[in-house]
């Protein structure tokens, strides 16, 4: 083992290096071209022996990867944004290929307008394909639960591709130290992947992604999948206990951050978290009893263990970092939807959207949140979902429209 | 290059490795390709279907496959294609799999996906020289959804979308040529109702590495207008009328392995096909024939000149 100062992109690419990727199809896109760049150096100087290839977009990247994974290698790849939505189709495809591979997803805002910075429209985009969904919020994190992933998508109760993902710069960029596990101790965890039977071999015919005609077969093939996906649930917590036998890591469905005395409980994603967590700390010190939920799996949704851990809870703030357009933040579809009915759900459930396409969440915004979420319980009321923007961010944006305003006169006055 | 296995119609096999009783159309000009073309290949193919017709040759639980069967999605076969072929060649590499284990890998697609939205997976395929052999058949519009027009209709055929039923005003795209501008290994058009010939490239094909395409003209009984019994004599009228060159490409050059000669006016094809019937009834559309009948002549006539003189 050692430790070094890496960033997410780097630990991406050291979780396939250590899980010993066979195959990599790539295409670049900001912010997570330093993961195929890491891995083409890599497999360069022979540390890796992974063959990589330039596909020409992502939709033929997911196709070679899924390709690939049901004729029997072990598949790495990494997209972020646009690049997910672009292969959008094959995700769907080949999760019902029951292709199993690691996918990282770089997470970034979606056009329009374009942007580089991170938030989670993209991802959840993907969240009913039928890939699993990891989110991480640390580099180690990204390290660790890469080689999780690929047990998890090898098992064979499960058999489905997995989303890893990190967020753009705040983690994609961000320098952390990470113990790198020595690679005897890898394999010992992650043994080498066995395809099973359906595989592509002369003498061995196999149709895979055949059609199928009328709604009983469909139903069935996609019930299927469903089943693996749940099935999912408890496969991972099983392999996060032998991870934390072996490496002294913890990585689950849920990460609870004093939890268990808090009234006030903030919910969310990804790295972000790290910020709700100096938070908390603040608040605990002039004695507010508040705690941090991180969703760390997002498909399977761990129902069961979200309900246990808000129990008896005051207050939930739901901490959106992506926009349903008509609806509100998805997350908080989600955890209410999972709620709904138990019978020591928390009465209250409020919504905030923050963080979209790179925006910061202030601590003065977490205070906030609290302070309104202690209202609510003690009025029992629901305030309506806020969108996160400060004065002063409105301020600058009436300045940019007013020059932008200024730019159009100019040109239509010659 | 070992075309020699098939010197004569006999050499021919006599039972086909493709299944019986899919669901194409009665005489299906594609699936007669795909049936010889099969009988080339052998059973240790996996063929890497695009959406199109063939896709409805697999639906659960049969296929008339005796070797194997990945499809993908309208745009990205070749892609799928790479996955395969890479995997093998890692499995081969890492001694995970035998050298007697391995497949050749084809793609299988219509000319709606060859020619329009899997055209960028294609072309990217051929610069990154994947080992495989890419079949097309080309039925000259979305076959599979009713034959509305696609980049390979030719000029004048009516199709499903062609609002003023006047025919289509394009032009049929020159796949042939856009890949031999790709520099593949290997280029060929071919048509099942001349076996011999196909049987033939298909056999040099199959000798040879890299990026590999067969183009088969399907006469599409649905699709053009016509009964499935005329499906061979439009075949070979789209050879003898020289609407249909047969052409092969290797080694940076193309050579033509047929010469029609008398070569038949188009409208002996034409005028059999349903699709082109606007261009003889009620009255004979005579600038519109021309015009089609100067685009071939057009094609042929350096070829002719060349062949006379030596
Ligand atoms: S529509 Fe044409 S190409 Fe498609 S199956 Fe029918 S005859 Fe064959």
């Amino acid at each position: 083992m050692t430790r070094e100062l890496i960033t997410g992109n780097a630990a991406a690419a050291w979780g396939a290096r250590l899980a010993r990727a066979d195959y990599l199809p790539a295409f670049p896109i900001t912010p997570q071209t330093e993961i195929i760049e890491t891995i083409a150096r890599w497999s360069g100087e022979g540390v890796m022996d992974c063959r990589m290839v330039m596909m020409e977009s992502e939709h033929s990247m997911i196709t070679a990867a899924g390709a690939a994974a049901a004729t029997g290698v072990r598949v790495y790849t990494a997209t972020s944004s646009q690049g997910l939505l672009y292969g959008m189709e094959m995700l769907y495809t080949v999760a019902g290929w029951r292709a199993p591979f690691v996918m990282a997803n770089v997470s970034r805002g979606l056009a329009a307008p374009i942007t580089l910075e991170s938030d989670h429209n993209d991802i959840l985009a993907a969240r009913d394909s039928g890939f699993l969904q990891i989110h991480c919020a640390t580099c180690q994190e990204v390290l660790d639960v890469t080689l999780m992933a690929y047990r998890l998508a090898e098992d064979r109760r499960v058999r489905l591709p997995v989303i890893v993902n990190l967020d753009g710069f705040y983690l994609s960029f961000t320098r952390e130290p990470v113990n790198i596990p020595g690679q005897d101790a890898v394999d010992a965890f992650l043994p080498a992947f066995d395809p099973g039977p359906a595989t592509f071999r002369a003498g061995h015919p196999v149709s895979q992604a055949v059609a199928v005609l009328g709604g009983a077969p469909y139903s069935y093939f996609r019930y299927e999948t469903a089943l693996a996906a749940q099935a999912a649930l408890d496969v991972y917590a099983a392999i996060g206990a032998d991870f934390f036998a072996r490496f002294g890591r913890r990585h689950g469905a849920l990460e609870r951050y004093r939890c268990e005395d808090a009234e006030i409980v903030f919910f969310m994603m990804g790295s972000f978290s790290t910020k709700a967590k100096e938070a908390v700390d603040r608040m605990r010190e002039d004695g507010v009893p508040v705690g941090l939920l991180r969703l760390c799996m997002l498909r399977p949704f761990p129902t069961e263990l979200l309900r246990s851990a808000l129990t008896g809870k005051r207050a939930v703030a739901v901490i959106d970092q992506n926009l349903s357009m008509g609806k509100g933040g998805i997350l908080h579809t989600e955890i209410t939807s999972a709620l709904y009915g138990y019978r020591n759900a928390p009465p209250i459930v409020t919504s905030f959207v923050g963080g979209l396409g790179g925006r910061d969440i202030s601590i003065e915004e977490f205070f906030e949140i609290a302070a309104i979420n202690r209202r609510a319980s003690e009025t029992g009321e629901i305030p309506p979902p806020r969108l996160l923007y400060t004065d002063t961010e409105l301020r600058e944006i009436r300045k940019l429209q007013a020059i932008a305003h200024v730019e159009r006169q100019e040109e239509i006055v010659p | 290059m070992t075309e020699a296995r098939f010197q004569r119609m006999k050499d021919l096999p006599s039972t086909h490795l493709l299944g019986a009783g899919t669901a194409m159309c009665a005489g299906c000009g594609g699936l007669a390709a795909v049936t010889e073309v099969y009988d080339v290949l052998g059973e240790n193919t996996v063929f890497v279907n695009a959406a199109g017709c063939m896709t409805l040759l697999s639906v659960y639980p049969f296929t008339p496959f005796r070797g194997s069967w990945l499809y993908t999605a309208m745009a990205s076969a070749p892609a799928g294609a790479q996955g395969v072929r890479d995997a093998l060649d890692i499995l081969r590499a890492k001694g995970r799999i035998t050298p007697e284990e391995d497949l050749q890998v084809v793609v299988l697609s219509g000319d709606g996906a060859a020619g329009g939205i899997g055209l960028s997976a294609t072309s990217a395929a051929i610069d990154r020289g994947l080992d495989f052999i890419y079949l097309c058949y080309d039925n000259e519009g979305y076959g599979n959804t009713g034959q509305q027009t696609s980049s390979a209709t030719p000029h004048g055929a009516l199709t499903a979308t062609d609002a003023l039923r006047s025919g289509f005003a394009g032009w049929k795209k020159d796949l042939f040529a856009i890949w031999v501008a790709n520099k593949p290994a290997y280029a060929a058009t071919v048509i099942g109702g001349e076996p011999l010939d196909l049987a033939r490239k298909l056999e040099k094909a199959r000798s040879m590495d890299g990026p590999r395409m067969i183009l088969a003209l399907a006469p599409c009984p649905a699709g053009w207008g016509y009964d499935p019994e005329h499906s061979v004599e439009i075949a070979r009228l789209a050879v003898k009328t020289g609407i249909w060159p047969l052409k092969e490409y290797a080694d940076g050059e193309t050579v033509h392995t047929r010469l029609p000669h008398p070569r038949q006016p188009v409208e002996n094809y034409l005028k059999l096909q349903g699709r082109f019937a606007h261009l003889f009834e009620p009255a004979r559309d005579e600038p519109r024939l021309k015009e089609i009948q100067d685009a071939v002549d057009a094609y042929w006539a350096p070829l002719e000149a060349e062949h006379a003189g030596g």
